[in-house]
């Protein structure tokens, strides 16, 4: 078995319109910025995939990445923790434009809601949102005397995903905190296509440091030298280059 | 005008109740000045959403490492003993009680321990993030805030009238004038700057101040 892909265009190319999408990723640490601007070369080229709903814990920095993306109009629905940036302005402007849908779900729900998704839980009980906003219209339930609102999993078509090394039947370590959402959404996606910077033959992972264990990845990708999203956007770099 | 402490002063008053090997999360911005002013021979471990415990301080510029950041993107550096995991365990430590401490901002706290600093109301684009999570979960859930507001509205309210954070969840406040428990859904007042009158106090907060105690005097250093 081998699951490397030849290159990042046959590594999004499942995705399709109206899909949802989990991007790995808190801000820029764990972002697969190549597997992101993979996708949007394919829109660009084929006006396809579009009417994406994607899941990020934000909503994009700058002009690359899932800014780029949003920037393109290939995303219908955004459903993050925090779309604010040092510079929101992609998601802010379509958002006050309503030309993005916005479903906004606290942090550690939106983690929980991931994991759930992966460890086939329909749904759990967290205190978190009670008596706000953000729990309106959900059920709500007391245990051991104290209230719980109820939220349900999220799944997903695909996952594109950044980890640090990867074997070829898909075992994964990360790098320091870009780990972040990414082990949960590879456990959530029927599709969990992963760049990494390393592809190593199986063994070449010490067992004892796999972080995601190979079953929850479907394909790998190497980008050698990932690009940062903070230093794009430090470089004042926007993707596509020519777009404005 | 009142005399009253810098946002330094109060993160610093804050900082001195952190007991030695603490599990703490501090809020994005104002809040994590509070690890500045770790008493000597105390040293909190400092945990971030994004999935870190015990890191240390911003790198020099030029040094930043952005797979190393914490819940406010900003760059920071590993110390003996970090711990990366994945988000849900991040949250499990927050919900699951393991917690000593978390503070935070404010824009609002009422007497019943309910907090708002998520949202000033339908306009713009709404940004929860892990607020609505780190106050449930932590041992204490303090806040560090103005007294007022720029406008010099009380921010501590019988009831909250922005879109609520948290309901009951917040244990102590510091603020710009005082040291304010919330027990049984009372402001019960612990310390207050010296040179305020307990009448000038009452009259800057929305809701009564029970004193059950002796009221120490609010002393810090100047910062």
């Amino acid at each position: 078995m081998d699951k490397t892909l030849p290159d990042l265009a046959t590594a999004v190319a499942g995705v399709t319109d109206g899909m949802t999408v989990m991007i790995g990723g808190f801000g820029g640490s764990g972002a697969p910025i190549e597997l992101i601007h993979a996708l949007i070369d394919r829109f660009l080229a084929t006006g396809h995939p579009r009417d994406l709903t994607v899941i990020n814990n934000n909503a994009g920095n700058g002009h690359v990445g899932l800014a780029a993306l949003i920037e393109t109009g290939m995303v219908r629905k955004l459903i993050c923790s925090f779309p604010r940036s040092a510079d929101p302005v992609v998601f802010t402007e379509r958002y006050l434009a309503g030309q993005i849908e916005l479903e906004l779900v606290p942090q550690g729900t939106l983690a929980e809601r991931i994991r759930a998704g992966g460890a086939g839980i329909p749904a759990f009980y967290t205190p978190t949102g009670y008596g706000t906003d953000l729990a309106h219209g959900k059920k709500i339930e007391e245990f051991d005397g104290r209230a719980y609102v109820q939220e349900r999993w999220l799944k997903a078509d695909v996952a594109l995903v950044k980890a640090h090394h990867g074997d070829r039947l898909g075992n994964l370590t990360y790098r320091m905190a870009a780990r972040n959402f990414n082990p949960l959404m590879c456990m959530a996606a029927s599709t969990t296509i992963v760049q990494v910077s390393r592809i190593l033959p199986p063994g070449g992972i010490d067992p004892e440091s796999v972080i995601t264990p190979g079953i929850f990845v479907q394909g790998l990708v190497l980008v050698e030298n990932p690009a940062q999203e903070e230093d794009l956007n430090r470089a004042g770099a926007r993707y596509p280059e020519a777009a404005l | 005008m009142t005399a009253k402490l810098t946002p330094t002063q109060i993160a610093w008053r804050a900082a001195q109740d952190i007991a030695d090997g603490a599990y703490v999360n501090l809020g994005i911005g104002f809040p994590e000045m509070v690890a500045r002013f770790q008493p000597p021979g105390r040293q909190a471990i400092f945990h971030t959403e994004n999935g870190i415990l015990g890191f240390g301080e911003a790198p020099a510029p030029g040094a930043e490492d952005w797979d190393l950041i914490n819940a406010g993107k900003k760059a920071v550096t590993l110390k003996p003993g970090t711990a990366f995991f994945h988000h849900a365990d991040s949250f499990a430590m927050v919900r699951g009680g393991h917690l000593d401490v978390a503070i935070l901002g404010a824009y609002e706290v009422a007497e019943t321990g309910d907090l708002a600093n998520w949202s000033t109301g339908p306009k713009g684009v709404p940004a929860v993030g892990g607020a609505m999570d780190l106050v449930h979960g932590a041992k204490r859930v303090a806040v560090i805030t103005d007294h007022v507001t720029k406008d010099g509205k009380p921010k501590l309210l019988k009831r909250c009238t922005l879109p609520l954070t948290g309901v009951a969840c917040v244990t102590r406040v510091y603020s710009s004038l005082a040291v304010i428990d919330i027990e049984d859904g009372h402001f019960v007042l612990r310390e207050k700057l010296p040179s305020l009158s307990l009448s000038d106090l009452q009259s800057l907060t929305g809701a009564e101040l029970h004193i059950p105690a002796p009221v120490q005097d609010l002393v810090t250093p100047d910062l």
